[in-house]
C-alpha cells in the first residue's frame, strides 16, 4: 500500500460504490470493515481484500462486483510500472514465458507494462485514457497458445507424453483468460488515477449478471445466469407459496360458521373460511429461440422448468419460424443447462425454409396444432422481441389464443423505447395481450413473482 | 486467540488443515471481531473440517449442532427429560404438587442440547452449526436470538448468559438461501475449490506416499474436470480419495487405463463419467 492516508475516505467510497451496484451494506458492516482494516493493517493488500469482503458482503453473488471496485479504491500502486516503453514483440515473448511458467505475479506486472505501452490513447488532458480493449487488440495474447504449449513441453524436459498433457491447451486458455482480466483491472486503475474514482466505480465496473440486459450479456454472463436459475426458482417458489396462502385464506363461509356454532350454543366462536379449490394452474410458454433472443428464452425456460412443481402442468413450445413442443427436452435439461439450446436446436423442428424468426407463421401454427394446450385454467407466456422480419404478424392467431386462455402475457427483452421501431410488431401485439418489458434477470424475477398464477 | 493471519495459517496447518489466505484472514477476523463465521461453498471443500481444526487449535471443545429438516428447539436448545420427571413424580406420592414441580424442573431433569451447551460453562468452546441450510426457516429465528445475545431463557429455570462466548461457525451448501438477518450477524466466507498449488499441498499432506509427478497430474485432471459442465464436479474430498486409490493401485503415472478404471472414484453419475471420458479422449468405456 503506497498511500495509507485517507483510508476512511476510501472505505466510504468503496461502500458507496457497492451500494450503487445494489449491494446492501449497512452501517454495522461498515464499522466492522473499519475494524477489519485496523486488525489487518495495510501491508498485505490481498488480506485486506479478503477481510473487507468478509465484513461487507453476505453472499457469493456480489464478489464479481466487489473485486474490481476494491481494485479501484485500494490500487496495487500508483503511476506507470516504471519500465521503458514496451516493445510489442518483446512483450509477447516475455508473456509467453510467464504463461508457460504460470507465474501469476509476473503476468500481473506484464499486464501493467502492456497497458502502459500499448493501451494509451488521445493526447489532450480531457480525452486521453487507457484502454484494455486496445491493449489486448495489439498484444493478442490468445495467439500465443502454440508458443506457450511448446514452452511448457520444453520446461518439462520433454520426458515422454504425460496423460495430463492432453489438458494443456485448456489450461493455457484459462491462464490467458486470467491475463486478460488483469489487463482489464489495470486499465481501470490507470484511468481512475486521472478521473473521478467514484464515477468510474459506478460506470466501468460490470454490473452483476442479474442486471445485465439479456440482449447484451456475454457468454460467461449468460452461463452465470443459467447457474442462477435454480436458486432463483427456490426464492420465487417461496414467494408464490406466500401469495397462494394469502389467496387461500379467502372469505368467511357463513353457512359453515353457523353450523359449527351449534356446539357453542349458537355463538359463532370459530369463523370457517371458505376454502379455495386446491387446483394448481397450468402454464404454457411460447419461446422465440432465434439467435437474437435465445439468451433470454433459455434462462426463462430454465427458470420456469425449475418452478414446475408449482403448477399442475407446464408445457413449453419453442419457435423460430416453425413451432415445436420441447417440454420433454427441458425435463431432462435441468441437469445440463448449458446444453439446453443445443438440444433444442438438434431435436426440435423450428425452422422451415429459412432461419429467421417469423412470429406470424409460428403463432399461427401453434393455434392450429396445439390449440388444445390452452384452456380456461391456462396462463400463456410469450417470450420474444416481436421482431417479425417484415412478415405478417398474424394478429388473429394471437387473438384466438387470448380468447381461450385465462391470461396471456408477453415478455419482451427489448427496451420499451425500441418497441415498434424497424420490424418490431410489439405495439400491435401489445394491444391484444399484456406486454411487459423484461430486459434483465432482475426484472424477470420481479415479473415472474408477480404475474405467475397461484 | 491468534496473533496474526500467518499465525492462523501456521497453527491450522499443524492440525492438518491447509487454509487459503481468504480462510485464514476470515478466521482471524471472526476471532478478533467476536462474530460468528458463516461458511458457504460446495460439498467437500472442508467447511466442517475447518471448524474442527479451529477447535483443535484453540484447545476448545467442539459442540456440534447438525441441522436437518425438522430439527427443532428440543433438539437444538434443550428439552426436559419427561421420562425421568414421570419417575420422580410417581416416586414421591405424598408430597404436594408445588414441591414436586420445583423439583422436576430443576437442572437434574434438563437435557441441554448444543446451543445451550455452547453458552454454558467457562471452558472454551467452538460451536459448529453444520448444514444450516437444511434446517427449516423457523430454526433461523432461534439461531438469531442465541447468536445476538448469547443467552437462552429457560422459563422454569431463568436466563443463562454466556460468560465466555463460543467461537461460532455456521456452514451452508446454499441449498436454501439463509435469511438476510442471519447473514448480517455473521462474517461471510465462501470456500471454493482450492488453487492448484494449495490442492497439491493438501494431497501431499493427506496422501504422503504419492509421488510428486502423480500428485501434480492428479490435481491437473481434477482441475480439468471442474471446468467441465458436470452434474457433480469433484471436490477436495474426491481429490484425496482418488489420490489414495492411485496409491493403493500402485500406479506411478497416469495413463488411460488407470484413469478409466478409477474415474468412478471421482465422479458419481454415470452420465458424468461418460462425458468426462469423451472430453478426456479416453476410449469408449
Ligand atoms: N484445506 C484443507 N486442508 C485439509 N484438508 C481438507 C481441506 N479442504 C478439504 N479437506 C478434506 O476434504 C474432506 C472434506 O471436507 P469436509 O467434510 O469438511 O467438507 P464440507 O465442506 O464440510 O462438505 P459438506 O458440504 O459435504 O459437509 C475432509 O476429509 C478434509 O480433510
Ligand atoms: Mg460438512
Amino acid at each position: 500500500m503506497t498511500t495509507p492516508a485517507g483510508v476512511p475516505e476510501r472505505l466510504t467510497g468503496l461502500v458507496g460504490a457497492l451500494r450503487a451496484h445494489g449491494v446492501r451494506v449497512g452501517t454495522g458492516e461498515t464499522v466492522d470493515a473499519a475494524r477489519a482494516v485496523e486488525a489487518l493493517g495495510l501491508a498485505d493488500r490481498e488480506l485486506l481484500r479478503e477481510g473487507l469482503a468478509a465484513t461487507l458482503l453476505h453472499g457469493t453473488g456480489h464478489r464479481t462486483v466487489f473485486d474490481p471496485v476494491f481494485d479501484l479504491y485500494f490500487p496495487r500502486g500508483i503511476g506507470a510500472p516504471g519500465t521503458g516503453a514496451a516493445d510489442r514483440e518483446e512483450l509477447r515473448d516475455r508473456l509467453a514465458e510467464a504463461l508457460a511458467a504460470d507465474d501469476r505475479a509476473l503476468m500481473a506486472r506484464l499486464a501493467a507494462e502492456a497497458v502502459d505501452g500499448l493501451g494509451g490513447y488521445g493526447s489532450s488532458p480531457d480525452s486521453d485514457g487507457w484502454s484494455a480493449y486496445q491493449t489486448l487488440d495489439r498484444l493478442r495474447p490468445q495467439t500465443l497458445l502454440a508458443r506457450v504449449r511448446t514452452g511448457v513441453r520444453e520446461r518439462n524436459g520433454g520426458g515422454g507424453p504425460e496423460f495430463a498433457d492432453r489438458l494443456l491447451d485448456d489450461e493455457i486458455r484459462r491462464r490467458i483468460e486470467a491475463f486478460r482480466a488483469m489487463v482489464g483491472s489495470e486499465a481501470r486503475r490507470r484511468v481512475a488515477e486521472r478521473r473521478d474514482r467514484d464515477m468510474l466505480a459506478r460506470r466501468a465496473v460490470r454490473p452483476t449478471a442479474d442486471r445485465v440486459d439479456f440482449l447484451f450479456a456475454g457468454r460467461d454472463q449468460l452461463a452465470e445466469l443459467r447457474r442462477a436459475a435454480q436458486p432463483l426458482a427456490r426464492k420465487l417458489a417461496t414467494r408464490l407459496a406466500a401469495r397462494r396462502r394469502r389467496a387461500a385464506r379467502g372469505t368467511i363461509d357463513l353457512r359453515r360458521t353457523l353450523r359449527g356454532s351449534l356446539s357453542t350454543g349458537g355463538v359463532p366462536m370459530r369463523p370457517v373460511l371458505r376454502r379455495r379449490r386446491p387446483v394448481r394452474p397450468e402454464l404454457v410458454l411460447l419461446c422465440d429461440v432465434s439467435g437474437s433472443v435465445s439468451g433470454f428464452s433459455d434462462f426463462t425456460m430454465l427458470l420456469v422448468q425449475a418452478l414446475h412443481d408449482q403448477f399442475s402442468k407446464v408445457r413449453v413450445f419453442a419457435f423460430v419460424n416453425r413451432i415445436d413442443e420441447v417440454t420433454a427436452l427441458l425435463d431432462h435439461g435441468t441437469a445440463d443447462p448449458e446444453g439446453l439450446s443445443a438440444r433444442i436446436g438438434a431435436e426440435a423442428t423450428l425452422t422451415g425454409w429459412h432461419g429467421s424468426s417469423d412470429y406470424g407463421v409460428a403463432l399461427g401454427e401453434f393455434a392450429e396444432r396445439y390449440g388444445d394446450a390452452v384452456g380456461p385454467r391456462t396462463t400463456v407466456f410469450v417470450l420474444g422481441d416481436a421482431r417479425t422480419n417484415q412478415s405478417d404478424p398474424n394478429l388473429p392467431a394471437v387473438r384466438r389464443i387470448a380468447e381461450r386462455a385465462r391470461r396471456v402475457y408477453w415478455l419482451n427483452p427489448e427496451q420499451r423505447s425500441q418497441w415498434g421501431t424497424g420490424d418490431s410488431a410489439a405495439p400491435a401485439y401489445a394491444e391484444l395481450v399484456e406486454m411487459h418489458e423484461c430486459r434483465t434477470a432482475r426484472q424477470l424475477s420481479g415479473l415472474v413473482g408477480r404475474l405467475l398464477p397461484v | 486467540m491468534f496473533s496474526s493471519v500467518d499465525d492462523v495459517s501456521a497453527r491450522l496447518a499443524e492440525t492438518g488443515y491447509l487454509a487459503s489466505p481468504a480462510v485464514a484472514t476470515t478466521v482471524f477476523l471472526a476471532d478478533r471481531l467476536g462474530k460468528p463465521l458463516l461458511v458457504e461453498g460446495p460439498a467437500g471443500v472442508g467447511k466442517t473440517e475447518l471448524a474442527k481444526a479451529v477447535a483443535q487449535v484453540a484447545d476448545a471443545r467442539l459442540v456440534r449442532l447438525q441441522c436437518y429438516e425438522g430439527v427443532d428447539e428440543s433438539r437444538a436448545l434443550y428439552e426436559w427429560n419427561h421420562a425421568k420427571q414421570l419417575l420422580r413424580i410417581s416416586a414421591g406420592r405424598d408430597e404436594s404438587w408445588d414441591e414436586a414441580r420445583t423439583d422436576i424442573f430443576s437442572e437434574e431433569f434438563l437435557l441441554p442440547r448444543p446451543l445451550l451447551t455452547a453458552i454454558r460453562g467457562d471452558d472454551p468452546k467452538v460451536l459448529l452449526i453444520d448444514e444450516t441450510d437444511k434446517a427449516d426457516v423457523e430454526v433461523e429465528g432461534l439461531l438469531l436470538e442465541v447468536l445476538s445475545d448469547f443467552q437462552v431463557t429457560v422459563p422454569e429455570l431463568g436466563t443463562v448468559t454466556a460468560t465466555r462466548r463460543p467461537f461460532v461457525v455456521l456452514t451452508s451448501n446454499a441449498s436454501r438461501e439463509l435469511s438476510e438477518a442471519l447473514r448480517r450477524r455473521c462474517l461471510f466466507l465462501h470456500i471454493g475449490f482450492p488453487e492448484e498449488e494449495l490442492e497439491r499441498r493438501i494431497v501431499r499432506l493427506k496422501v504422503p506416499g504419492l509421488s510428486e509427478a502423480l500428485t501434480e497430474s492428479v490435481v491437473r485432471v481434477i482441475g480439468a474436470l471442474r471446468a467441465m459442465d458436470l452434474r457433480k464436479v469433484p471436490s477436495v474430498a474426491e481429490t484425496i480419495d482418488w489420490a489414495r486409490t492411485l496409491l493403493a493401485l500402485g500406479a506411478d503415472t497416469l495413463d488411460e487405463t488407470v484413469v478409466r478404471d478409477s474415474l468412478g472414484v471421482i465422479l458419481k453419475h454415470q452420465d458424468d463419467i461418460q462425458k468426462a471420458a469423451a472430453k478426456l479422449d479416453l476410449d469408449a468405456l
